[in-house]
């Protein structure tokens, strides 16, 4: 694995691989399970869940239907206290002004807080470019960067390693990158986060420039929130001279009160905690505290793409709590990796089409990529209907149409290799639409049925079907058939009562 | 009380006991239903997959089916809730009444008829998987277990991971082959630990892809739908 | 057209049809969550904080105002704290004799601070329901860095001015213009198999000496 998403297969080639790869299903099974249940009981715990849950959808459903008020009022406010806020309207716009930032400052080392934006944009590897190294802090993203390898996990990015892995990584790649590994350094997590604390500490003591995203911007004060639990965010919010924020457009709740709801709802649906461990919120800059230069970046980036469209919009909610992620059973099985992207599982099947689109084989293959059981609606904060969105998108992948692309009104082609499934869709529901004819089918199947086999080899879907499971045979006598010949006198009706319909 | 039966296409074609269950079952317990000729698929399977301009003619078509009858019960968890909860989302017109009157088999045992025990009598081991669509989208709760326990002989096994999706879902089941089969075969695993001899639902579509993997491995548990066995009875039985 | 510009045109445009009279009122949000999760007495609203911190491994003391200097010079000790940095505003009485006062000030380097042992800190606000305190650089509270590079921290509570029951109610009390830290235990990870484990970078011992009014 290294570290791109370009050019990588669709969802169903890449998952072919992982489903068999015993030891990351192990490793996801685990995680995944562990976490599980202590959310349901984090949940619990709160008597209005539900009411918190509505308020959070409604208060981000608001912000984003005024995102353009709630920006500006933003942007005043940042100012005001001090910071400097630039606008990016896609990822080269963002890693431009970010890698000039630094550049201003003379550094060329800078310690950076988990941020899905950041990754989102490829900012590493374009301050690489430039030659600015840049630390990841969060013990995750450690093991990721150290381990040349790409997150599959929005809370938790290097969820697919177990502990004896990430011992390795550290044993062979820290001393590369700064301060070895301790010796005889074991599997232990808690050895293993010392280990981490030492390696970095040398990073923060000496950054003079920080990177971060945020969780939460404040429109009506201009206050940025970073929820953590390492302490590797108050390192790198705290200490330098300089800190800058990329953050997504869509990352804003209106006034300072409505974080009583999200800091309820976060932390009991990502680490399954009543609290997480630290939280930060800043104002621009405050004399003689914290960095003396602020930067706010706020990041388009294909938000507005998803914006334009009023069924897919609800993405936008997403507080990036990864519930989605834990409770799926795809995303248990696939790993995050299948995706293709910083936005694995059910929210990053929704997101990544509609920020990427839906052209390449990938991107148009994640919105198939869920069985549609609806457990990650059942389980987010902000009630974005992951299913409803999901099948939208397959809409927009076979049937093409209009939508908003880079901002622009674009007319989609329908994505290729549908075509077959096209036709059999139709015919389908034709034949449903015609039941005489579809009766006729039925008799026919049932004459075959002692020829049908168990396997399909086939069709490709019939293969599909039968590498893993047998047939049903149709039965010898649909149940319309049976109806007419045991209730010709009875109950039963060939019309509608109401006559409206025949049954052709 | 005019009540139809919408069979579903799945249940017509491959599994008729399920339809013929359901009407021994009404009928004893005193209720006349109608099967409207017209009927036939919901259109789930074009609209999961994307397809949602060849599904608004089969609501159409649902709509003036089953117009007037004051329930239109389905033996199908995924199908009802394509009624209830996505037909609004096709724009189809005049879908108003009939998607109210739609009722899941237990919701309508239980809700309208105001029963749990339907006098049925079934000896044997069995373990009960929640379908995705009838436990999320439809909300059915309790229902089908209340049912289950109250008939007598059955002995209920708890099934391990018992609301996780079994790896069907439509389409997907052939899109996304392999984790399809991840799931089904985890699924299927936790069905043989429980050591039942029947694996129930309330969704023969889910049932097909389980029993296709139990069949697949060798499995001697058989997949049965809730319908089969609550239309069992003790004279049927010797 | 500026990034600014392009950015917000094309919010403009993908937001046709949301009505624009109304202002943002237009969608309605229901508030019908808790203000709180329980009506409590001083006493239980305290024991509660007491439980939840504890709950995510900080230590909690309780005592009586007139016996904090007994109780973190004591933690000092068992701690062998020898530099211990605390804001202006903590009393001197707070501190044994025996330990060297490191004061907080602007000039200070985060390796200066590496090289302390302990701080001693108040706080503005705790949180009964979380098990959280909250810093928001106030006189006792000092700069956000002093209570996140030494390794221990000890932080007073007063009791029951300071502690409040829930997350809504420490929002209204708090000023988003000043720098905030919400702690709830020490720093700890959950990076490792989803298992939480604590004491990564921020200060992995935390002493939380909840004080009430009075003598002992």
């Amino acid at each position: 694995m290294s570290g791109t998403y370009l050019g990588m297969p669709s969802f169903p080639r890449a998952a072919a691989d992982s489903t068999r790869d015993m030891r990351l299903r192990g490793n996801l099974r685990h995680a995944t399970h562990t976490i599980r249940a202590k959310r349901a009981q984090a949940v619990e715990e709160l008597g209005d869940w539900a009411e918190l849950r509505e308020a959070g959808a409604a208060l981000k459903e608001r912000t984003l239907r005024h995102l353009d008020h709630y920006l500006e009022q933003l942007e005043a406010a940042v100012t005001a206290a001090g910071g400097v806020v630039h606008w990016a309207a896609d990822a080269d716009d963002a890693n431009r002004i970010v890698t000039e930032l630094v550049r201003e400052t003379g550094e060329s080392e800078v310690v950076k807080v988990k941020s899905m934006a950041t990754q989102e944009i490829g900012l590493n590897e374009a301050l690489a470019k430039a030659g600015i190294s840049a630390y990841e802090t969060d013990l995750a993203e450690l093991i990721v960067q150290l381990g040349d390898d790409l997150p599959s996990h929005i809370l938790v990015p290097a969820i697919h390693r177990n502990r004896d892995q990430i011992r390795d990584i550290f044993r062979k790649q820290m001393g590369s990158w700064g301060r070895a590994a301790p010796e005889g350094l074991s599997d232990d997590p808690a050895e293993l986060a010392e280990a981490a604390r030492l390696h970095l500490r040398e990073k923060f003591l000496s950054a003079k420039v920080g990177i971060s995203g945020a969780n939460f911007m404040v429109a009506e004060t201009g206050t940025l929130v970073v929820v953590e639990s390492e302490g590797n965010g108050r390192m790198c919010l705290t200490l330098p001279e300089t800190l800058i924020s990329v953050v997504g457009i869509e990352k804003l709740v209106p006034t300072w009160q409505d974080l009583e709801v999200f800091l309820q709802t976060l932390p009991r649906s990502s680490t399954a905690e009543r609290m997480n461990p630290y939280t930060s919120t800043w104002t621009g800059t405050t004399d003689d505290d914290g960095p003396s230069a602020f930067h706010l970046v706020l990041l388009d980036n294909g938000r507005t793409d998803a914006l334009a469209d009023t069924v897919g919009r609800q993405a936008l909610r997403c507080i990036r709590c990864s519930a989605c992620l834990n409770v799926c059973p795809v995303y248990e099985r696939a790993g995050g990796h299948a995706y293709g992207s910083p936005y694995p599982g059910p929210i990053g099947a929704i997101l990544t089409p509609q920020l990427r689109g839906v052209q390449s084989d990938l991107d148009a293959s994640l919105p198939y990529a869920s069985s549609l059981c609806g457990a990650c609606y059942e389980v987010c904060p902000v009630a974005i209907d992951i299913p409803e969105v999901l099948v939208h998108l397959r809409e927009r992948v076979v049937e093409g149409g209009t939508a908003v692309v880079r901002g622009q009104k674009t007319k989609i082609k329908p994505a290729k290799g549908h075509a077959a499934e096209r036709a059999l869709m139709r015919a389908a529901r034709w034949a449903f639409d015609h039941p005489r004819a579809m009766r006729a089918g039925q008799r026919l199947a049932a004459r075959g049925r002692r020829f049908t086999p168990r396997r399909l080899p086939v069709t490709a879907a019939g293969k599909a079907w039968s590498a893993s499971r047998d047939l049903p045979r149709p039965a010898p006598q649909s149940f319309r058939d049976w109806w007419r010949h045991t209730r010709r006198d009875g109950g039963g009706s060939d019309a509608p009562r109401t006559g409206k319909e025949s049954a052709e | 009380m005019r009540v139809a039966l919408f069979i579903t296409c799945i249940n017509d074609t491959l599994y008729p006991g399920t339809g013929q269950a359901v009407v021994a079952l009404l009928e004893r317990l005193g209720v006349e239903v109608d099967f409207p000729q017209g009927q036939s698929c919901c259109g789930q399977p074009q609209f999961n997959t994307g397809y949602r301009r060849e599904a608004e003619p089969l609501a159409r078509r649902y709509a003036r089916v089953f117009e007037g009858y004051d329930y239109i019960v389905v033996p199908s968890g995924s199908c009802a809730a394509m009624v209830r909860e996505n037909y609004p989302r096709l724009g189809a017109e005049d879908v108003a009444g009939p998607m109210a009157a739609t009722y899941e088999l237990t919701e309508f045992l239980v809700d309208v008829l105001g029963v749990t025990d339907v006098g049925a009598y079934y000896p044997h081991t069995v373990t009960y998987h929640p379908t995705c669509h009838g436990l999320r989208m439809l909300g059915l709760g309790d229902r089908p277990r209340r049912l289950l326990e109250a008939v007598e002989g059955l002995r209920l096994r708890e099934l391990e991971g018992a609301e996780e999706c079994c790896g069907f879902g439509g389409t997907f089941a052939v899109k996304n082959p392999d984790v399809s089969a991840a799931m089904g075969a985890d699924k299927a695993r936790h069905i043989e630990e429980t050591d039942a001899e029947a694996v129930c639902t309330v969704d023969n579509s889910c049932l097909m892809h389980i029993g296709g993997v139990l069949s697949r491995r060798g499995s001697a548990v058989r997949p049965v739908h809730l319908a089969e066995i609550l239309a069992s009875t003790e004279e049927a039985a010797r | 057209m500026n990034s600014r510009d392009i950015v917000l045109s094309r919010i403009r445009r993908a937001l046709a049809d949301v009505p624009r009279d109304g202002g943002p009122e237009e969608t309605h949000v229901p508030r019908d969550y808790w203000q709180r999760h329980a009506v409590r007495n001083d006493a239980q609203r305290i024991d509660l904080l007491a439980e939840n911190l504890s709950d995510y491994r900080a230590v909690v003391h309780r005592c009586a105002s007139t016996e904090l200097p007994v109780v973190i010079g004591r933690l000092l000790r068992d701690r062998g704290a020898r530099r211990v940095v605390a804001p202006w505003a903590v009393p001197d009485g707070w501190l044994p004799g025996d330990v060297e006062r490191v004061a907080d000030s602007a000039g200070q380097s985060p390796r200066d601070l590496d090289a302390v042992d302990s701080v001693v800190t108040g706080c503005a606000v705790a949180v009964a329901e979380t098990g959280t305190i909250v810093l928001d650089a106030g006189e006792d509270q000092g700069r956000r860095r002093i209570s996140l590079v030494p390794d221990h921290h000890i932080c007073v509570v007063h009791a029951p001015s300071q502690v409040v029951d829930s997350v809504p109610q420490a929002l209204s009390r708090l000023d988003p213009a000043r720098p905030q830290t919400w702690i709830s235990g020490p720093s700890a990870t959950s990076d490792i198999e989803l298992d939480r484990v604590e004491g990564v970078h921020g200060p992995r011992r935390l002493d939380v000496v909840i004080s009430s009014p009075g003598a002992g």
